[in-house]
């Protein structure tokens, strides 16, 4: 077949379709999207207005921290700090209000406390090379523990003059969604933005891709790592400030094992552990999935031990299917 | 074809790391729109001859001229604002990125006003496009460097020295690792770069690519320049000879 050099130059090897079909996010929304339907037949309470407001909300704290997390992975980075940065910004904000301070001066101090801890994360790995693993392993330590000297290993559930303030910030709603909800969405569309539009977005798979090629080209691959677990802890901050307005108390336990379920949400949702892939959608998809497999369970009856094997086995299965394509690509 | 401008002068550099003379006193000038063959063994001085003029390493002496007038580079990034590109072996592309995106990498173009400037992949794919039919290479912008052949891939790499309107492109082992088939890919490339008026410096060794494309070739021996001839005064033979040193070289 003839063709000259515009056509083969003009050929788009892959069509819109082709990408939808061949993505990870496409199967697992379907998954997530079939899980509903099947539950709304099976059972009489999924389909319920209070328990679809129930899960959005409950899908919000893992989601909005997956999609820092999907940042960090993209640049083939890992940061399993996540759960004890949420509980100790979760706390400082508790502490400051407790302590008179209004909501502004707690969340300014709660923010402020998540980016140092980011920076700190982020300027250890990327300038002094220490492993990601190992740094936010470290701090995964570091930051409960200070959670608890913090409010002396109390519950804190007042929170000064502003209390009703921080109460309606985590637990209220607008025309029925509730505000974490919306939280949650309009940080999606911020984190797609940057990544899809902008040349940061842009410099983050260059890392992910070949941090040795961005290093060749002149990109500012430090400055960057160290933004991006910045914003992982940004997120954590923000899901701890969130949470904190939802249940209206703070224990030193919030967020424990967290960081495992905001890595699966960010793996099912198509982000890659090698570096490289990822998405904010996908980072929602991922968070959806373990949710719905979390509801469903109880929904259904089925005894909530077996709520770690479904999950642990969707992970794996999101990312066989990834295998799959690899296979396949490889022949 | 007009009288052969100086381009880049090269006047008694060397250089040494500690006792170690890895380039002794060598002399060149390249003119643009040539392409110098530039052999030797293994730790013959080539490496680093061309990271001095990358901008990787400072000479220890001697001076490089671009241009008629002195250049010192400190950094890489130096080497490229005068116009100085290198093609890493490994080729420093990014897999998971597409053709454009990587030809573009660190020079996105956008669109919008003041801060709210977004990447325009229209006008990068369609900029890449013209470069790729420029080059007359197969390769199409989209695609993901992942899915692409060695011929492609370098492809890219030398398309991104364009983008950046390099007057010296250095190259290191273009056809080492890629297939027979695609080595003529590449050696077009070059001749590509040489027609539009570019020097192209080709570390190589494999002798029937360099006197496949070279206009000039020079070897070096334990950081010496043991010879500089037009290739149509030469022969593999005497270049070998050169490279082992079985020929004493001026």
């Amino acid at each position: 077949m003839a063709t000259t050099l515009d056509q083969t130059i003009a050929r788009r090897q892959r069509t819109l379709g082709g990408a939808i079909l061949g993505s990870q996010t496409f199967w697992v929304l379907v998954a997530v999207i079939l899980a509903c339907l099947f539950l709304s037949f099976a059972t009489d309470s999924f389909a319920t207005a209070k328990n679809l407001y129930n899960i959005t909300r409950n899908v919000t704290f893992v989601a909005i921290i997956a999609l820092g997390m999907t940042l960090v992975i993209i640049t083939g980075g890992i940061d399993l700090s996540v759960g004890s940065v949420l509980c100790l910004c979760s706390m400082v904000l508790a502490v400051t209000m407790h302590a008179g301070y209004g909501i502004e001066t707690g969340i300014a101090v709660s923010v402020a406390t998540a980016l140092l801890i980011g920076a700190f994360n982020g300027i250890l790995i990327a300038y002094l090379g220490f492993p990601p693993f190992v740094v936010t392993l470290g701090m995964l330590s570091v930051a409960r523990s200070l959670a608890m000297v913090a409010s002396n290993n109390t519950v804190v559930f007042e929170f000064g003059p502003d209390h009703d303030k921080l109460l309606a910030l985590g637990g209220g709603s607008v025309f029925g969604i509730a505000n974490p909800v919306i939280y949650m969405i309009v940080l999606a569309l911020l984190t797609g933005f940057v990544l899809r539009w902008t040349r940061i977005g842009r410099y983050i798979y260059a890392i992910g891709g070949n941090e040795k090629a961005a290093i060749a080209t002149g990109l500012p691959v430090r400055p960057i790592k160290v933004c991006v677990y910045m914003i992982s802890a940004l997120s954590a901050g923000v899901a701890g400030i969130i949470q904190t307005g939802w249940l209206g108390a703070v224990t030193t336990n919030i967020g424990a094992g967290m960081e495992l379920q905001v890595i699966a949400a960010a793996v099912i949702g198509g982000a890659n552990l090698a570096g490289g892939a990822g998405t904010a959608f996908g980072a929602l998809v991922g968070a959806a999935l373990i949710e719905v497999i979390r509801n469903s369970l109880g929904l259904l009856g089925i005894n909530a031990f077996w709520q770690g094997t479904f999950i642990g086995s969707a992970t794996i299965l999101a990312v066989l299917f990834d295998r799959i394509r690899n296979f396949r690509r490889s022949e | 074809m007009g009288r052969l401008v100086v381009l880049l002068e090269l006047s008694n550099v060397s250089k040494h790391f500690g006792a170690i003379q890895a380039v002794n006193d060598i002399s060149l000038s390249f003119e643009a729109g040539q392409v110098v063959g530039l052999m030797g063994d293994n730790g013959a001085g080539k490496s680093t001859l061309v990271k001095m003029i990358a901008g990787n390493f400072r000479p220890s002496h001697g001076t490089m001229r671009l241009n008629g007038s002195d250049i010192v580079l400190h950094r890489p990034i130096e080497a490229r604002q005068f116009g100085i590109e290198i093609v890493h072996q490994d080729l420093a592309l990014c897999d998971n990125l597409s053709a454009a995106a990587n030809v573009f990498l660190g020079r996105e173009l956008r669109r919008g006003i003041g801060p709210l400037r977004v990447l325009d992949y229209k006008a990068m794919y369609r900029r890449a496009g013209e470069i790729f039919k420029e080059l007359r290479s197969e390769t199409r912008p989209r695609d993901l460097v992942r899915q692409m052949s060695g011929g492609q891939r370098q492809a890219v790499a030398i398309a991104r020295t364009m983008i950046s309107q390099a007057k010296i492109v250095l190259m290191d082992e273009p056809t080492a690792a890629i297939s027979v088939r695609q080595v003529a890919e590449v050696l077009h490339l070059i001749r590509q770069l040489r027609d539009r008026g570019i020097l192209v410096v080709l570390i190589s060794h494999r002798m029937p690519d360099v006197f496949d494309v070279a206009d000039r070739v020079v070897v070096m021996r334990r950081g010496r320049k043991v010879a500089d001839k037009p290739i149509a005064q030469t022969s593999p033979e005497e270049v070998t000879g050169l490279i082992t040193g079985a020929i004493e070289g001026g």
